[in-house]
């Protein structure tokens, strides 16, 4: 293996695939269903369930393969695209990283092959981890779930769930919900099920309304004696009763299972949120050169305008954290453990297009601040990367320890 | 296809460098600052790793391998130990790379073998000049056609200036532009005052003043336009970002190893999200920007132009290299103001990438 930055021929096809989908079928109706809060995007689910799952036809097949990095490169173009629209892709989303992730075969086959078939309607997946108490601090859930004969019994509330809507309500969908069968046992006894869509005693309460990604479906999941099978919880049933004082042997698939998803999912987040970094810089550009403003990479520095150096200064830190994010990825790809570098690529990245997307409106003066332009709602869109997958503390947190060789409970 | 990996070579080159570096740089950095000079066995002992004439062409005697990655890669070790250290050991480049990249056959059957030979011979290069509005594409100082060459006239300043070098490349404007020439250290109407600066102390660095100097025609290096110039300054940054990056993770290493041992409040100070979470940001921000000297020194083996990607590089790891620097002695609190513990030394030398604005070391 050798340093090399050169994406394959095939992730090019389907960058090249995917842009096109971005600006033809996502940047047309950014706008409406950004207005229109909690409107169904009948036209893009359809376009999605029809078209786009399949991904680009034809084109390269055989040749390297950038690996996860091409899932990267994907997320950031439909993000270049549509933040909100993307979220609300009929995918599996988080809830197939979590089965992917923790499930057996049997258990992969049975949630996720519907999504692949050609047939059926729409449907989605999702992940509901946090609740009303329990946020960054994932451990302090209070959802309960307890054994009864054959089916466990699920009792609590879960917020701010991604396509909850969705995913509690379309045929064939899913929800993956953390719960504890066992609250004296802490970490240990938090699990993961899988509550299909439509189970009874899982219901949608309410919808957030939010400061960008409107589109996207942030739903209250309310369970009151919701019974799925017993085979639908994800790993191993035991709680390994908590070790004095060390948390380090915490059974794999039980709570650090469930955390591992995250270091495939971190660097996906890290991607989408380069894609609405790179939507906000690429339009900034493209203004600044129509009114005949040329970025001079070349300029001395005592002769480059403020904003010269701001445009300079954005494309270095996008840069750097969509390599972040590649570097992670592909590590993800060799089979190499990647939390912290995951974790890095998500807090550079939530940050920096936080402060691209907000330079961008200031750039472009009164017409920034204008709902007439898109600028306004790319920065509305990207603050959402540096709360959610872990709050930029809570990834500066991780890298913290890693890099110092603390626990979690030496440096909380 | 998208890797980050150095090859098995380059992994083994770093090896041999960092090994080089810890034991025989790190311990002397210091005093080489205090003191300001360098032994002469040290430069001699590094220049047996042959780490410049691994660069050069085989048809002159060098090892034949050229590689903008390898060569960051190398940088960043040498300046993890010290940059002063690591720019008078990689000096011979300032000369030997600018003539493989530029020069006619002519040019580099005359200079690339004094620096393939087993006795360590420095390099010079001349490109900023003491001026706030300093542009390395229009240098002040000039170059007019004269008697079939040009007479140089002008002032440089940051020149590296070791002992036993005897040529030195200073840019100088033509009526056509900015041109390199390769002179003569020894020249008629070349003169030298030795600087001090606020740091990078141990590296001998001069103002140059040319007045009236003859080049002959054959001075000149490379075509006769801007590209040589151009491409100059452009791999002079990547190569100078490299340098930052190594001064960014010895400052950073400091001060992971001091918070983990210095207790305030009865308990290690790493323990303080205050501290740990800065340490955090400097470990990404060190890596982001490595990631973008990377990709410029690719680019560059690709043979690109990499203006732009030069620029985005440099600009990070300056910035990067500055910020941790401070970040580093802000966790030493007082002991990190102290001359006895090295944070204040990186401080001191991050800011000297803001004067340095180029120098031929990949
Ligand atoms: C639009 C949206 C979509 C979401 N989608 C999902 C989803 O699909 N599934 C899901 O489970 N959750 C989802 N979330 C929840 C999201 O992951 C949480 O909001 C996030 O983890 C933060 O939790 P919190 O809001 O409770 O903040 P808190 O945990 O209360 O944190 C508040 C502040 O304190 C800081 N903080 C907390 N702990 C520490 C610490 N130890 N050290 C330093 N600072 C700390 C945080 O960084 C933050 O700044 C979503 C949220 C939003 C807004």
């Amino acid at each position: 293996m050798a340093i090399s930055f050169d994406l394959t021929e095939n992730t090019l096809y389907s960058r090249a695939y995917y842009h096109d989908v971005a600006l033809k079928q996502m940047r047309p109706i950014s706008r409406k269903y950004d207005d229109e809060e909690h409107a169904f995007p009948q036209e893009w689910v359809d376009f999605f369930w029809k078209h786009g799952r399949k991904g680009p036809q034809g084109g390269p097949t055989d040749g390297p393969s950038d690996g996860f990095v091409r899932v990267c490169v994907q997320a950031e173009e439909l993000c270049w695209g549509d933040a909100g629209l993307y979220l609300r892709m009929p995918t599996p989303a988080l809830g197939g990283s979590a089965v992917s992730a923790a499930g057996s075969k049997e258990q992969r086959k049975r949630f996720l092959s519907r999504f692949n078939e050609p047939e059926g309607t729409p449907c989605w997946g999702a992940m509901a981890i946090t609740e009303p108490g329990a946020g960054s601090d994932a451990a302090a859930i209070e959802t309960t779930a307890r054994l009864d004969g054959d089916e466990w019994v699920l009792n609590g509330t879960k917020i701010f769930c991604t396509a909850g809507e969705g995913a509690s309500e379309a045929e064939g969908g899913f929800v993956v919900v953390w719960a504890t069968l066992d609250r004296s046992a802490g970490r240990a006894g938090i699990k993961s099920f899988v509550v299909p869509a439509g189970t009874p005693g899982m219901k949608l309460v309410g919808l957030e309304r939010k400061l960008g990604i409107r589109v996207s479906d942030t739903a209250t999941l309310v369970f009151e004696d919701c019974r799925v099978p017993r085979e639908n919880l994800l790993g191993r049933e035991e709680v390994k009763q908590r070790k004095s004082g060390a948390d380090s042997s915490a059974g794999k698939p039980g709570f650090k299972g469930a955390m591992a998803t995250f270091d495939a999912s971190r660097p996906i987040v890290a991607a989408m949120a380069v894609g609405v970094g790179r939507a906000s810089l690429d339009f900034v550009k493209e203004e600044l050169s129509r009114q005949g403003f040329a970025i001079r990479y070349d300029a001395p520095r005592y002769d480059q305008g403020a904003i010269e150096r701001d445009v300079i200064e954005m494309e270095a830190q996008l840069q750097a954290a969509r390599l972040l994010t590649w570097r992670a990825a592909s590590m993800m790809t060799r089979g190499i453990p990647n939390s912290l570098e995951a974790s890095m690529a998500k807090a550079k990245a939530g940050l920096v297009v936080t402060e691209i997307t907000q330079k961008a409106v200031e750039i472009l003066g009164p017409p920034g601040y204008s709902r007439k332009l898109m600028v306004e709602k790319w920065m509305r869109d990207a603050k959402i990367n540096d709360i959610y997958e872990g709050t930029q503390q809570i990834n500066q947190l991780i890298v913290a320890r890693r890099i110092l060789g603390y626990s979690s409970g030496q440096l909380r | 296809m998208i890797d980050f990996q150095p090859t098995e070579e380059q992994q083994l080159i770093i090896e041999v460098v960092r090994q080089f570096a810890g034991n025989e740089l790190r311990p002397i950095a210091r005093d080489c600052s205090e003191l300001r000079e360098i032994p002469a066995k040290v430069l001699a002992q590094a220049h047996e790793l042959g780490l410049v004439a691994t660069s050069i062409e085989e048809s002159h005697g060098g090892g034949g391998e050229r590689c903008a990655v390898t060569g960051c890669l190398i940088a960043e070790e040498l300046a993890h130990a010290d940059l002063a250290l690591a720019l008078a050991i990689l000096s011979p480049a300032l000369i030997a790379l600018p003539v493989c990249d530029l020069g006619s056959e002519e040019q580099k059957s005359a200079h690339l073998p004094a620096f393939t030979r087993s006795q360590f011979v420095p390099g010079s290069l001349a490109v900023v000049e003491p001026d706030i509005r300093f542009d390395p594409l229009a240098p002040r100082t000039r170059a007019r056609a004269q008697d079939g060459g040009f007479v140089l006239d002008g002032t440089k300043c940051f020149v590296p200036w070791l002992e036993g070098g005897t040529q030195v490349i200073v840019i100088a404007a033509t009526e056509r532009g900015p041109r390199p020439f390769l002179i003569s250290r020894d020249c008629p109407g070349l003169s030298v005052v030795p600087e001090r600066n606020m740091g990078i102390d141990a590296l001998p660095t001069v103002e140059l003043t040319l007045e009236g100097v003859f080049a002959p025609a054959d001075a000149l290096l490379g075509p006769d336009d801007d590209r040589a110039v151009r491409s100059l300054i452009d791999r002079g940054r990547v190569g100078l970002a490299a340098t930052a990056i190594g001064v960014a993770r010895a400052a950073y290493e400091v001060a992971l190893e001091y918070a983990k041992e210095r207790e305030a409040f009865g308990a290690p100070i790493a323990t303080k999200q205050a501290i740990a979470f800065k340490l955090a940001d400097m470990a990404i921000e060190i890596d982001g920007a490595r990631l973008l000297v990377w990709e410029a020194a690719w680019k560059l083996d690709q043979g690109d132009t990499v203006t732009r990607e030069a620029t985005l590089a440099h600009c990070q790891a300056r910035r990067v290299a500055l910020e941790v620097a401070d970040g580093a002695v802000q966790v030493l609190g007082g002991h990190g103001y102290i001359r006895e513990y090295l944070p204040e030394l990186h401080l001191r030398n991050a800011r000297g990438f803001a004067a340095f604005e180029a120098l031929a070391l990949v």
